[in-house]
């Protein structure tokens, strides 16, 4: 077995070093309560090749976002990865080293990790952020126990235009009750709604922004209203790029901020791994979940890094801990780093300005067939079109093209009849001419 | 700047320093478009985010690479982490595009090979744990536990007994253990261990009462040693109308040779990252599954793998019929399936026959390394251990020197720690993993290093306490940094947490 260094030999001598007979003699304390050494109906070793065949296979069989016309977005988006982040990240040093528990040894990923943490904060706007969450989704869920924290509330009322599938990971992890829970599920964002419900039992408000509908909004008077009720304003972006053309979530007063990073560096990966961006004001930092780098010195007065603030985390704290985070997502972290460094400033904005362009390119395209009507007043790389047609009835005749053209709402949301033809649809840097031509000649013959 | 490298071991500054606003390294087109359609919100911000051309990047990242230690380049005996090698097959197969360049809410008539993947990982970890269900949502190890008890919460409420509150934990248990039971508004209660580094049956006993929920139980447990009481502690759990949720993160010890199934757990995590070796990345992505016994089966999490005749499909919504009973959804999409990738190609490399043999060898030789320093270290407990082996600071003791000058003193001489002050149940703990990917002269070695400075000790602690001096930096103040929290880079000064 290509992967077991040990020999026959080796483990005889070993063996006879440890004083034992066999090597069922070291498990004999459980083969006396228990049958060891079961059949298994699992095939056995294979070599690298046949491997490498039976993945490739199943791979063969997925549409991917290479070689089709591919249109999706809703948390996760196509965007071009420069080749020296996947060679950078592959480095032994980095993939195959743990949490950086030794500082003395481990101050590569310390370094970018405060590197990391000061380009999300400048990013989201906001003092602080911490080493990555798993994803958007569950940065977003973290984000509400911690308001609930913070706050000492625990009504949580939600925007009706955040993620479905978001709002379902907030009710699940935070333990939301259901008469503790708004949520309703329709078009527009309802700022009345909002203001409504807010009131001394509200730990927070959760905006989506640009919105699951792809619409962006100006919330500076929601945080100030949320605000002025001794709640929290909690803003989630899955689009990380749209923050290089609108304010910052920071700027609209926003409290926290969870977003979504898998749009720099990372593959879509069939919806994972990716990363979560946690940010927030300084005042909030003792609350805040997951690992935290901060600067030092050593002992001859040299600068370096040490993961800090541990008396938060569960492995200090146990049953008191701010959460039971333990893993975060460093690798993903890293990516995403590597491609905001190579982005810089200018890079940065150049893209995110290149995917709204690809958005108004193909929102002309689209609305030159009559039957497609755009919902949306604004968007930034994504839009909802209503369709003659249902949403999931189109999307399959026109996969059945070669051309992934958007998400059905009502696979997101099924109970909602007036949502049924819609789709949301998402154009980024990757999308050429070419692409935008042969989406609009295939919805014209499955229409 | 003043020159400060040594060698090979070269200084770097933060990217804030040494980067440009108007530097890139990605070469794009200019957009041309003349109005926007952002709307109220659309702002030309000043961000601040420096970049670097691509040589420049390049440097900088492998410059910072340099500065950490890493499993290819040695041992990496973390007690509790399962450092083992990392295939690269499994690297090269989860970038295939047809399973990474594929969007989580494609048609599912286009992505039948990844849903397959998926099916096929899941029947290898039902079949290896002898488990009748998975979820392969979770996260990480963490989310699993989350996901395991947040389907007994759920169990506990179908049957309409909320009353029942209460978790008991072993104090040997991962800290996840009791923060994750907490986090879901459980009473956490520990529970001692015995003078053999078990569970103390009799304490977990007196314990239990009508309030009684769930007990979290690693097996084997952090001390390196398998619960030998686990099926009279599971009978017991279920008699008194609780369930049993296994901590699998020490699953290494048994894969391939015995089937938590027969334990009488009902639910467990397995950490991709560790059993299966998908790369830790210097902490994270992992990926956590998590085996379900049939009586929490249905209270999974969203979504639900199921195929009809021809094709497979997903169960998203927890309106949803099939999934009705479900505690809701953990994750937007389907999990970790850049990992699920690597954990199926690292299975069938090894097929059943060769992942028997990773358990014998990961046991075989830490109990080589237990029976070799015997005599000069101070293991905790007796007789054999599973994985990983378990000493106290006992050969420590008038010397001085402390669990942590040793393990400081073991990275100048190339090696990471073993885990140090964990579990909390041995005094000044020092827990070993070398894991089976290790060649003996590889652990002969690793024996070599620890018994001379086991020996050293004795000549005084100054030797220990200066350790180490041959790293980039040297032991740092943690004191300082979390009195005084710098957090980020700032422009003109640091800032400082209120």
């Amino acid at each position: 077995m290509r992967y077991l260094p040990l020999t026959k030999n080796n483990r005889e001598e070993m063996l006879s070093t440890i004083g034992a007979n066999n090597i069922d003699e070291l498990f004999s304390n459980i083969a006396e309560k228990v049958s060891i050494n079961p059949k298994f109906d699992l095939p056995n070793h294979k070599t690298e090749m046949e491997v490498e065949k039976h993945l490739s296979l199943l791979s063969d069989k997925n549409l991917h976002a290479d070689n089709s016309h591919f249109f999706l977005g809703g948390g996760s988006y196509k965007h071009h990865i420069p080749a020296s982040v996947d060679h950078i990240i592959q480095r032994s040093e980095f993939l195959t080293s743990y949490t950086p528990y030794q500082p003395e040894i481990s101050q590569g990923t310390l370094q970018y990790l405060y590197e990391f943490q000061t380009q999300v904060s400048l990013l989201t706007g906001m003092d602080i952020s911490n080493a990555s969450m798993y994803d958007g989704s569950t940065a977003a869920a973290e984000a509400v126990s911690m308001a609930k924290r913070i706050t000492k509330r625990n009504q949580v009322i939600l925007s009706n235009t955040i993620h479905p599938h978001y709002a379902d990971v907030i009710k699940t992890i935070s333990g939301i009750k259901d008469s503790e829970f708004f949520y309703g599920r329709n078009f527009s964002i309802d700022i009345d709604y909002l203001l409504n419900e807010v009131d001394e039992n509200t730990a927070c408000v959760v905006v989506q922004n640009p919105d699951f509908f792809g619409s962006c909004y100006d919330l500076s008077s929601l945080a100030e209203f949320v605000q002025s009720k001794g709640a929290l304003l909690i803003v989630v972006v899955t689009e990380v790029l749209s923050l290089g053309m609108m304010k910052s979530p920071g700027a609209m007063g926003a409290d926290i901020v969870a977003c979504e990073g898998q749009s720099l560096g990372n593959p879509m990966n069939f919806g994972g791994p990716y990363v979560g961006l946690l940010s927030t004001k300084n005042k909030y930092l003792r609350q805040i979940p997951g690992r935290i780098v901060g600067e030092s010195e050593d002992v001859d007065g040299k600068k370096g890094f040490v993961l800090t603030l541990s008396a938060r985390e569960q492995h200090i704290r146990r049953e008191k801990a701010t959460s039971n985070i333990c893993t975060n997502s460093g690798l993903c972290s890293l990516a995403f780093t590597i491609h905001l460094t190579l982005l810089g400033e200018k890079g940065f904005k150049n893209l995110s300005r290149l995917n709204h362009e690809s958005a108004l390119n193909l929102k002309e395209k689209i609305l030159k067939i009559p039957e497609f009507k755009l919902l949306n007043k604004s968007f930034f790389n994504e839009f909802t079109i209503e369709l003659p047609i249902k949403g999931e009835v189109f999307v399959d005749r026109m996969a059945e093209k070669g051309v992934l053209a958007g998400i059905p709402v009502s696979r997101l949301i099924n109970n909602n009849k007036e949502l049924d033809n819609f789709i949301v649809v998402a154009s980024t840097e990757t999308n050429t001419e070419d692409d935008m031509n042969s989406y609009i000649e295939a919805a014209k013959e499955v229409l | 700047m003043k020159n400060s490298n040594k060698g090979l071991n070269h200084d770097e500054p933060i990217l804030f320093e040494i980067g440009g606003m108007d530097k890139s390294g990605v070469d794009l087109n200019e957009p041309t478009f003349k109005e926007n359609f952002i709307g109220e919100c659309f702002e030309d911000r000043e961000i601040g985010l420096p970049g670097l051309s691509e040589p420049e990047s390049i440097r900088h990242y492998v410059r910072l690479s340099r500065k950490n230690y890493s499993i290819d380049a040695g041992l990496y005996p973390l007690g509790s982490c399962t450092m083992k090698h990392n295939p690269r097959l499994n690297e090269k197969l989860a970038r295939l595009k047809g399973f990474s360049e594929i969007h989580p809410l494609q048609p599912l008539s286009t992505c039948q090979g990844a849903l397959e993947l998926i099916d096929e990982i899941s029947t290898w970890l039902k079949e290896l744990t002898g488990m009748q269900a998975v979820t392969m949502t979770p996260k990480a190890g963490a989310q699993g536990e989350l996901c395991g008890m947040l389907a007994i919460k759920k169990a506990i409420e179908a049957r309409n007994e909320c009353h029942r509150t209460k978790v008991l934990v072993p104090d040997s248990a991962h800290g996840t253990n009791p923060a994750t039971a907490a986090f879901l508004g459980f009473d956490v209660v520990t529970i001692k261990s015995d003078k053999n580094g078990r569970l103390n049956f009799d304490d977990f006993k007196e314990n239990v009462d009508k309030n009684f929920a769930a007990a979290m139980i690693t097996n084997p447990n952090t001390c390196g040693l398998f619960e030998d009481d686990i099926i009279e502690i599971a009978n017991y759990i279920h008699d008194a109308g609780g369930y049993l949720y296994c901590d699998g993160a020490n699953f290494n010890a048994l894969v391939g040779k015995v089937r938590p199934g027969d334990l009488g757990i009902d639910a467990m995590h397995i950490n991709l990252h560790k059993t299966f070796s998908t790369p830790h990345g210097g902490g994270g992505p992992g990926s956590g599954p998590v085996v379900f016994s049939d009586i929490l089966k249905d209270f999974s999490p969203a979504p639900l793998l199921k195929k009809d005749e021809e094709n497979y499909y997903l169960v998203e919504n927890h309106n949803d019929k099939d999934i009705d009973k479900s505690f809701g959804r953990l994750c937007v999409f389907h999990g970790q399936m850049g990992m699920f990738v690597r954990a199926l190609s690292y299975m069938m490399s090894h097929g059943s026959n060769g992942l028997r043999q990773v358990s014998e060898d990961a046991v075989l030789n830490a109990n080589y390394i237990k029976s070799s320093l015997e005599d000069i270290l101070t293991p905790a407990y007796e007789g054999y251990c599973m994985h990983e082996v378990l000493f106290n600071d006992d050969f420590l003791s008038g010397t001085g020197v402390e669990t942590i000058d040793f393990a400081k003193a073991l990275i100048d001489k190339g090696y990471h720690p073993m885990t140090i002050y964990f579990p909390l149940v041995v005094h000044g703990a020092l827990l070993v993993e070398p894991t089976e990917t290790e060649s003996k002269n590889s652990i002969d070695q690793f024996i070599e290093t620890i018994r001379e400075l086991a020996s050293k000790t004795q000549d005084g602690e100054d030797y220990f306490k200066k350790a180490p001096i041959y790293t980039p930096i040297r032991r740092l103040d943690e004191t300082k940094a979390a009195r005084n929290p710098v957090l980020r880079w700032q422009k003109n000064d640091v800032i400082a947490a209120e």
